[in-house]
């Protein structure tokens, strides 16, 4: 039965890789992650899972061993943030390319230097194009909820791709919030049993990862991208089974407050709780913003954003990371190459850097930055790529 | 130990097609120690001419559950595998006894994967680690390692007319991996079919992590005759230069010792690699390298009870 308890983002994070069981756990820790692997080592050490904990020496040896362990026909989970993703980053685009669905924890964390070990979302962008799935989370219940729900999706036999699940490190994974638990007998229903297609242990001869040159890799990579062309349904499907069951339905974005809005903020993260807010006094005020959150992020949900975004006559993006030298950031460079292309309407779309290395974002900047975008819509010029809360 | 004969029909784990140089020592090792295993294994490789030239697809050499993931993982990679068999072996869902064996060559061994190695043989995996040392990145065109002798010349330590050759002595890898209180660990050779099997056969019957460290010459870049893998070893143990030794619980044997000990320029003389050394000038270098030979061989006596 599901309970209401009282829980930090990362032990939410532990209590459903407690629930769900898995085969093995390979983890290193960093901050704002160590909760996680902390916590699990007293699940393990007091016998509560039946999990082989490796305690490895580094994270680029955490995703290696996720990756033999994968490949062995396990079920396979692991947490970590920041430069312990970057030390990963060499695995992350291998661990994709066997296809091992191996499911991460990401508590989002700036990338030194200058060292911070507070929320930006550099970490996991920095990892976009290495073919994991990246699920967003708003908050605490989102954590656990899309712990659960990435498990299906990545061991789904037309997916088999690796998922992060992101959260933003210390806003969610240290707040304490009071969320739905779920029962263990009602998890592992859910997640059911792991069908590898792929198992070393298997004794049958095979080889895995080869050398593979001009005249095979560019197929490989292609039928790799077909895999993510079934990743939005199954998200959905997921999502929805998990709503039937459990009473929290999920997709892959949220529309908050769209109806009849002039403009739609767009954002990632912790932040859509603030921006929600914000959108709920503006509208009370007259003023047609609305938001709409992405939660899926690879992979990036073009038609329902452009769906999304097309009733409005101007957007404003949060990016909580940077490209150096590019021209935008992650978030807006994606959404205005969705609205962009084909025979979407060009209308005026603005990029806003925040929060970098931690940097809190007040209700009263969001609103400031929805007046900017609602007066954009209006016909007003501004900066289109630009930064809140930075000196 | 199985006889030569009771070995040639077996079941090889490495078979032919793949193309790794004629007179490599790598594959002569590799399937010795794959023929020792009494039981089924599951085996990785890192990255290096090993990998490189055994997986093209969509061929592959490996009649063996085998995975690369890349070049200083492998000790981590299969400790993944080992763990996830244990979870199974606890869960019932597996009852076959199987052995788990990861193969670098030095760069991913003493280098690049010392780190991976370290952890591995820490944790305890059951798993037995290989390295081949064939003393220098040959995949990428025989560049210096930590396995690099004093005095050759690599592609990043040329015998230049102001540095003749790599300047520093080698890493002791298996004293490395003996420090880390394992319960096997030994140097063997592609050279001696029954000391590697025997050592093979010790190591992977060990529940623990084990460590060979396997002398694999390399004619490309040691720069000798292909035919001459066998005379090349040979004269490696009859200088010392690469002892044959186990380290049992702690226990040190020396494994074969040569009835008259040769000068290190038996071993240097062959290989185009030291040629520099034999012109004037270069004399020391020579002297260096017998003096690291011999203390090493010393050490090893006193060690394995032989000499005060
Ligand atoms: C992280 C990384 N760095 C560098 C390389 C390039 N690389 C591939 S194999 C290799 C050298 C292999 O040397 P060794 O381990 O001694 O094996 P050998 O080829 O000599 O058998 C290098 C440098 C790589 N694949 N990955
Ligand atoms: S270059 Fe050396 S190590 Fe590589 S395949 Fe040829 S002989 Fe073997
Ligand atoms: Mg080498």
């Amino acid at each position: 039965m599901s309970e209401r308890i009282l829980i930090e983002g990362n032990e939410a994070v532990a209590l459903a890789l407690k629930l769900i069981d898995p085969d093995v756990v390979a983890a290193y820790p960093i901050t704002p992650a160590t909760e996680v692997v902390q916590k699990f080592s007293e699940y393990v050490a007091d016998g509560e899972v039946g999990t082989e904990f490796v305690a490895v020496e580094s994270e680029h040896s955490a995703m290696s061993a996720c990756i033999g362990a994968s490949t062995a026909g396990g079920r396979v989970m692991t947490a970590t943030s920041s430069q312990g993703l970057g030390l990963m980053w060499e695995m992350l685009y291998i661990a994709a390319s066997l296809r091992a669905p191996i499911t991460m924890a990401v508590a989002n964390r700036a990338l030194s230097g200058n060292i911070n070990i507070h929320c930006d979302h550099s970490d996991s962008m920095g990892a976009r194009d290495a073919g994991w799935i990246q699920l967003f989370s708003e908050n605490t219940q989102e954590i656990f909820d899309n712990m659960i729900q990435a498990i299906r999706i990545a061991e789904h036999p037309d997916v088999r791709l690796p998922a992060m699940v992101c959260y933003d490190g210390f806003v969610i994974s240290h707040a304490r919030e009071v969320i739905d638990s779920l029962s263990k007998d009602e998890v592992q229903e859910f997640v059911g049993q792991y069908e590898p297609q792929l198992s070393l242990l298997d004794m049958e001869a095979k080889t895995v990862g080869p050398l593979d040159l001009q005249d095979f890799y560019f197929e490989h990579k292609r039928s790799q991208a077909e895999g993510y062309v079934a990743i939005p349904r199954v998200i959905e499907e997921v999502g929805q089974e998990f709503g039937q069951k459990f009473g929290r339905s999920y997709g892959l974005v949220e529309e908050y407050k769209m109806e009849g809005a002039d403009v739609a903020l767009v954002a990632l993260g912790s932040t859509n709780g603030t921006i929600k807010d914000v959108v709920d006094s503006m509208q009370e005020s007259g003023k047609k913003v609305g938001l709409l959150k992405i939660r899926s992020f690879r992979p990036f949900p073009a038609d329902l954003i452009k769906q999304s975004l097309s009733k409005v006559k101007a957007v404003g993006v949060f990016d909580r990371s940077m490209t150096f030298g590019g021209w935008g950031n992650p978030l807006f460079n994606e959404i205005r190459s969705v609205m962009y292309g084909g025979n979407g309407q060009a209308i005026p779309i603005l990029d806003r850097i925040y929060g970098l290395g931690g940097r809190e974002i007040s209700m009263a900047e969001i609103e400031e930055y929805a007046d900017e975008v609602l007066a954009v819509a209006k016909g007003e010029q501004a900066e289109v790529i630009d930064y809140i809360g930075v000196r | 130990m199985a006889s030569l004969k009771e070995l040639s029909t077996k079941q090889e784990g490495l078979v032919g097609g793949h193309r790794l140089c004629a007179g490599c020592g790598a594959p002569v090792a590799v399937r010795q120690i794959l023929l020792a295993s009494e039981y089924p294994v599951v085996v990785g490789s890192a990255t290096g001419c090993l990998e490189v030239a055994t997986t093209i697809f969509p061929y592959t050499s490996w009649d063996v559950p085998f995975i690369h993931s890349a070049f200083e993982n492998v000790a981590a990679t299969v400790a993944g595998i080992e763990a996830c068999y244990r979870a199974f072996k606890r869960q019932g869902k597996m009852e076959k006894k199987v052995k788990f064996i990861a193969f670098g060559g030095d760069g991913g061994t003493y280098d690049i994967g010392l780190q991976s190695l370290s952890g591995a043989l820490e944790r305890g995996h059951d798993l037995l680690y290989v390295c081949y040392d064939n003393g220098a990145y040959m995949n990428t065109g025989i560049q210096r390692s930590s396995a690099t002798p004093r005095g050759a010349a690599t592609t990043t330590s040329p015998a230049g007319s102001a540095i003749p050759g790599k300047q520093q002595r080698r890493k002791n890898l298996t004293e490395i991996c003996a420090a880390h209180g394992i319960a096997y660990a030994a140097q063997s050779t592609a050279g001696r079919w029954q000391d590697l099997t025997k050592k093979a056969a010790k190591a992977i019957e060990v529940d623990g992590p084990s460590f060979l460290n396997v002398l694999a010459p390399c004619p490309r870049g040691w720069r000798y005759p292909t035919p001459d893998l066998l005379p090349i070893c040979k004269v490696a143990h009859d200088t010392c230069y690469w002892p044959l030794y186990e380290i049992e619980d702690g226990k040190y044997t020396i494994n074969y010792k040569p009835k008259e000990k040769l000068p290190i320029e038996e071993f240097l003389k062959p290989q185009g690699r030291f040629r520099h050394l034999m012109a004037p000038g270069n004399e020391g270098i020579v002297e260096q390298l017998q003096a690291d030979v011999d203390a090493e061989w010393d050490r090893l006596l006193v060690l394995a009870g032989e000499k005060e």
